[in-house]
């Protein structure tokens, strides 16, 4: 178990280190002159430009400005520009010329918001999908899971970013059915401002995805009711809810956990269109802004980010893995 | 005697076990099989039985270099096919083919028919082009499928033909030996006795030597008249049908004879001696030290525990000069595992 | 159709009467069981053989009420110690399953859940049927079980996962599981099917054991005449979803009256007898359920129709009716005195015109055996 981690982890940082290697070598090479970015209102002079790149160490070598960056992030470093000299602390993800601030704090300011909608839409989405998806599988081939198959394709059919406006724009502002949108920190602030603030996205989030766990969640189950095992669950005279939840479903979940690692990540990532939407000053609303004005380091810093939760989260898929099925040793 | 068309000696072939920390090390090797020597003369069948894991797929695979064998000597008309590289093996080829257990998973379902059959034959351009559908649509004849079904796929037809297209396949090169790897086990009973039937006619009308896998000892018995038996990853006993079948002289021998359920055996009802082994087959990773067997053996004594038995020659009687070897240290011969009808009578 | 098979005056533990089991399905309706009637006594031991999909499984999970009611059609009457299983309520079914009743099945890899301990599997039927069962107990009635089944060292077995066991041991935590109610009926679906033959022995003779100690009546369904020929008191033979023989072991066995069976046994080899001699095959494939043959279902690969005058094996089905050994063995053919006839003569097949149940397929399986039967 122990070395099976410690190798997951070695190849996940190989990873990490690979996925930063290609964004500095695209930035850096990339029609974006990063110097630019750094410009009063987008216009420098040549002379102007040469002292920026000298101050940033633009002119160094790609690998030694690599080298460079890869330190910030493990040990922090010290960022001049000019008369600026700055302290980047451990984990250094540069510092943003846009915004005259360090990216890490920045983004550690927005991540709660985003871990919250995360967390929020999974319970969701966790406990609807899987939860009609039994439901489903159980039913299978009656009204009963033809209505929810039909009802789940429909909803899958329709963009999200439309019903989370519609949602935001009828709900909220209409006729006013939920709170305002927005991110109030649940233990600085107020919990249940929290609770209320987030409502909504969790819903709208949350349920977008259902439609694909139900999807995911009913055909896993329905495999699983067709195993053998489960008919000697039956044979044995357990009742039918105890051969499904017990037996049938234990299995049925391991497919879907695997999913939800992926899922689960990629909303951490960022989602933009909740975010923009509700108002939710979240990673993803970041990570767009910063494509909008070029910049480099907080654009670099976000896809990292979502990177490592790739990575981090397949290694908790595998360890839920072995957790689960006692066949899997780590 | 002629020299023969196949001789294995001293077949090795382990699979390294590999260990699940950071630095996946080699910590131990799977004995698939471990030093087995036969032979098998032009036009012969050889059978070979055992149970579940003994390596008999594995001595097949190594034979037709799907699996490189660890080491050995496997002398095929004369040439060591064991250090040749994939490229030099060929030429060799052609002559040793394989027919798989399972007509279903052995079929590619998107390929016709024809197209199965043909491969082999346009691979290798021993016919030419204009004339391979009619040599494939010779071999299906041959096999008993009627030839104007070569464009059908294989989900069209039922396990039996499935099996008969594998075989049709198999032919197609005209091989010197062919290695059936339990051709009939996922068929039917009725079934099975078609394929056997055309295999053995086959054998006969082309002198095809056989290397013939199967754990269902009657069928061994009908299709061989050479029967090594196979325990752990060695050969335990070889010799020719009546010797094994009526005087084994292996404890493991006479005790997978002796625990086949037979309809004619309770017709006969005559005297049969009971044997039970207790357990399982152990595990090939670790095999019990000196002799495999003797872990489930009630004759087993210390020097089976110290000392690996050679398969040796038993001699004299009835038996010599028939190549009737056994790897046991208490060998004897048993005949009443299997009730005659005329023990019966006796 | 159904009188007598034995005339015995105990009323048997298990009746199966007229028996029809049907899955509608988008292709047609597949007549998997039809019109089949069987008893089994306390301590009495009955085996089903039959080809792949000759519906024993489906008949004896009829008997088990695992079919999924809402896709499967079935009539006639199933008896448990006298109680009427068609048509019983879920609950109810669910009091007798693996309590009075109880199922063995083939590959006990699939059929033992991976996730859970063999010993939490063994008491999980235990704890369904007595209420109030405390952790202490119930492991001890899962070693106690283990023990029973001959399971070394069941004390440290019982938390172990199904894939840590070897193919023999978990047939044994199989049987286990299904005797843990004490059940009086023990259905057997191809129990030694997926093992080896010195482990099948183990496990048949665990079997005979567990019957001979407990008296329990035992349904062995195989595909092994092998099988039949040790373990069963009386053989019923199905083919095409019906019964064509039905009568003591040894008796069916050694005196087939159905052309089938009689093929059957002459197409496997055995342990003794001259291993020269060729095998004798039934041509052909067994029939489609969808579209079975009119008349006799083994018509179209039977080789003994010539001898039925006025066509009428293709024509009419036969009954299941004695022949000439006996009430007590019964057998669905029109050929008379079959089994003087199968006895004395060889099956005649004609040339390659046969193509038995395969709707779709190409033709026929053609004849493998004209050389024997050029000459006969
Ligand atoms: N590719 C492989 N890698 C590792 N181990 C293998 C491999 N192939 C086979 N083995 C092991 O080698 C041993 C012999 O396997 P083999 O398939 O030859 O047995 P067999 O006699 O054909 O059995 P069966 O009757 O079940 O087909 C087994 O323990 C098997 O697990
Ligand atoms: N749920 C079902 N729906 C439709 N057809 C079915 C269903 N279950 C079984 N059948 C069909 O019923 C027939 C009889 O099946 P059954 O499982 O009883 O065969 P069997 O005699 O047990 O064969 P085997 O030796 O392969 O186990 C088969 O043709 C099968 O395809
Ligand atoms: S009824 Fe006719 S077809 Fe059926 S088994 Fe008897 S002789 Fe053969
Ligand atoms: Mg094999
Ligand atoms: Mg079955």
């Amino acid at each position: 178990m122990f070395g099976y981690l410690l190798r997951r982890v070695i190849s996940g940082i190989l990873v990490l280190l690979a996925v930063s290697f290609v964004l500095f070598t695209v930035f850096a090479k990339g029609p974006a002159q990063p110097a630019l970015a750094y410009c009063s209102k987008g216009v420098c002079t040549a002379e102007q430009l040469d002292i920026i790149e000298r101050n940033l160490g633009l002119d160094q070598p790609l690998l030694q400005q690599y080298g460079t960056y890869i330190k910030g992030v493990v040990a922090g470093r010290e960022i001049n520009s000019g008369t600026l000299s700055l302290d980047c602390n451990v984990p250094c993800l540069g510092y943003s010329f846009k915004k005259f601030e360090m990216v890490t704090p920045f983004l550690l300011d927005r991540f709660p918001a985003t871990l919250s909608i995360a967390l929020g839409a999974s319970v969701v989405f966790l406990t609807v999908g899987v939860a009609v998806g039994v439901i489903s599988a159980r039913n299978r081939g009656k009204p009963l899971d033809r209505g929810l198959q039909g009802f789940t394709m429909l909803a899958t059919a329709i963009p999200y970013y439309l019903v989370a406006l519609l949602a935001f724009l009828f709900l909220v502002s209409k006729w006013g059915l939920f709170p305002t949108t927005e991110y109030v920190a649940p233990f600085a602030e107020s919990f249940s401002g929290w609770f209320k603030g987030m409502l909504l996205a969790w819903l709208v989030l949350g349920l977008f995805y259902t439609t694909a766990y139900v999807r995911y969640s009913r055909g896993s189950m329905v495999e699983a009711l067709n195993e053998d095992y489960v008919r000697t669950a039956r044979a044995k005279g357990l009742t039918d809810r105890r051969v499904a939840l017990k037996h049938a479903l234990r299995a049925a979940l391991v497919p879907v956990v695997t999913i939800f690692g992926l899922d689960f990540a990629t909303i951490l990532a960022g989602t933009i269109f909740t975010e923009r939407i509700f108002n939710i000053q979240g990673i993803g609303l970041e990570a767009l802004q910063s494509i909008g004005q070029q910049d480099l380091p907080v654009i670099s810093a976000t896809v990292l980010i979502a990177a490592t939760f790739v990575v981090v989260s397949n290694i908790v898929v595998d360890v839920a893995y072995a957790a689960l099925d006692p066949r899997v040793r780590l | 005697m002629s020299e023969p068309l196949l001789e294995v000696t001293d077949l090795v072939k382990h699979f390294p076990v590999k260990s699940s920390g950071f630095v996946r090390r080699t910590i131990g090797q799977v004995q698939a099989i471990d030093g087995i020597s036969f032979s098998i003369e032009k036009g012969e069948s050889l059978g070979l039985v055992g149970e579940s894991g003994c390596g008999k797929s594995t001595t097949g695979r190594v034979l037709t270099k799907l699996y490189e064998p660890t080491s050995g000597s496997m002398k095929f008309d004369g040439v060591d096919l064991a250090p040749l590289s994939q490229k030099q093996m060929l030429p060799h080829r052609k002559d040793i083919q394989l027919i798989f257990q399972d007509p279903y998973s052995s079929l590619n379902p998107r390929h016709t028919v024809g197209s199965i059959v043909a491969t082999p034959l346009r691979t290798r351009q021993v016919v030419p082009e204009n004339k391979t559908m009619d040599r494939v649509k010779e071999l299906l004849e041959v096999v008993g499928l009627n030839p104007e079904h070569y464009n059908r796929y294989p989900s069209d037809f039922s396990g039996g033909q499935r099996q008969r297209i594998g075989i049709a396949r198999a032919l197609a090169l005209q091989p010197k030996l062919m290695i059936a790897d339990e051709p009939v086990s996922a068929l039917d009973v009725s079934i099975q006795a078609q394929v056997i039937n055309l295999l053995q006619d086959l054998q006969r009308e082309f002198g095809i030597a056989f290397l013939f896998i199967a754990h269902d000892l009657a069928i061994v018995r009908h299709f061989c008249p050479r029967i090594a038996v196979m325990y752990l990853g060695k050969i335990v006993e070889i010799g020719d049908r009546d010797t094994i079948y009526e005087r084994p002289h292996h404890p493991y021998t006479q005790a997978l004879l002796s625990a086949v359920p037979d309809v004619k055996q309770a017709e006969v009802g005559g005297r049969r001696d009971r044997i039970r082994l207790t357990g399982d087959v152990p595990s090939p990773i670790n095999p019990p030290s000196g002799c495999r067997f003797r872990t489930r053996c009630w004759k087993a004594q210390d020097i089976c525990a110290k000392e690996e038995p050679p398969l040796l020659q038993i001699g004299r009687g009835p038996s010599a000069g028939t190549g009737h070897q056994v790897a046991c240290h208490f060998a004897e011969p048993n005949t009443s595992i299997i009730a005659t009808p005329q023990s019966h009578s006796a | 159709m159904t009188d007598m098979h034995h005339p015995s005056s105990t009323p048997a533990f298990l009746e199966v009467d007229d028996l029809t089991v049907r899955f509608p399905t988008r292709d047609g309706v597949v007549q998997a069981v039809t019109g089949l009637s069987y008893k089994v006594e306390l301590g009495k031991t009955l085996g089903i053989v039959g080809e792949s999909g000759s519906g024993k499984s489906v008949s004896s999970l009829a008997v088990m009420g695992l079919h999924d009611l809402e896709r499967t059609d079935i009539t006639g009457s199933i008896k448990v110690e006298g109680q009427e299983v068609v048509g019983l309520s879920e609950n109810r079914m669910r009091k007798l399953r693996g309590n009075a009743v109880s199922m063995i099945f083939q590959d006990p890899l699939t059929a033992l859940h991976p996730f859970f301990t063999i010993g939490d599997q063994i008491v999980e039927g235990y704890k369904a049927h007595h209420s109030g069962v405390s952790k202490k107990t119930a492991r001890a009635k899962a070693v106690e079980m283990l023990e029973r089944v001959g399971i070394p060292q069941p004390n440290r077995r019982v938390d172990d996962y199904p894939h840590q066991f070897s193919g023999g041991m978990r047939q044994r935590a199989m049987i286990a599981m299904s005797l843990v109610n004490d059940p009086k009926l023990i259905i057997a679906d191809e129990p030694t099917t997926a093992l080896d033959v010195t482990v099948q022995a183990q496990i048949l003779d665990l079997l005979q054991e567990l019957q001979r100690d407990f008296g329990s009546a035992i349904v062995i369904i195989t595909h092994d005449l092998g099988v039949v020929a040790e373990m069963a008191d009386e053989v019923l033979v199905m083919y095409g979803g019906r019964c064509v023989e039905h009568g003591g072991g040894k008796e069916v066995l050694t005196h087939p009256e159905m052309p089938y069976t009689a093929g059957l046994l002459s197409s496997v080899p055995d342990l003794v007898g001259d291993p020269r001699e060729r095998l004798h095959p039934i041509p052909g494939t067994p029939p489609s359920l969808l579209s079975p043959p009119r008349g006799c279902a083994f018509n179209p690969r039977c080789g003994y129709t010539h001898l039925v005058p006025g066509e009428m094996c293709t024509r009419e089905l036969p009954p299941l009716e004695s022949g000439g050994r006996g009430s007590a063995h019964l057998k669905r053919c029109h050929l008379t005195d079959s089994g003087t006839v199968l006895a004395e003569q060889l099956p005649v097949y004609a040339g390659t015109a046969m193509d038995p149940g395969e709707p779709a397929g190409p033709t026929a399986e053609p004849d493998p055996t004209p050389k024997e039967n050029a000459g006969e």
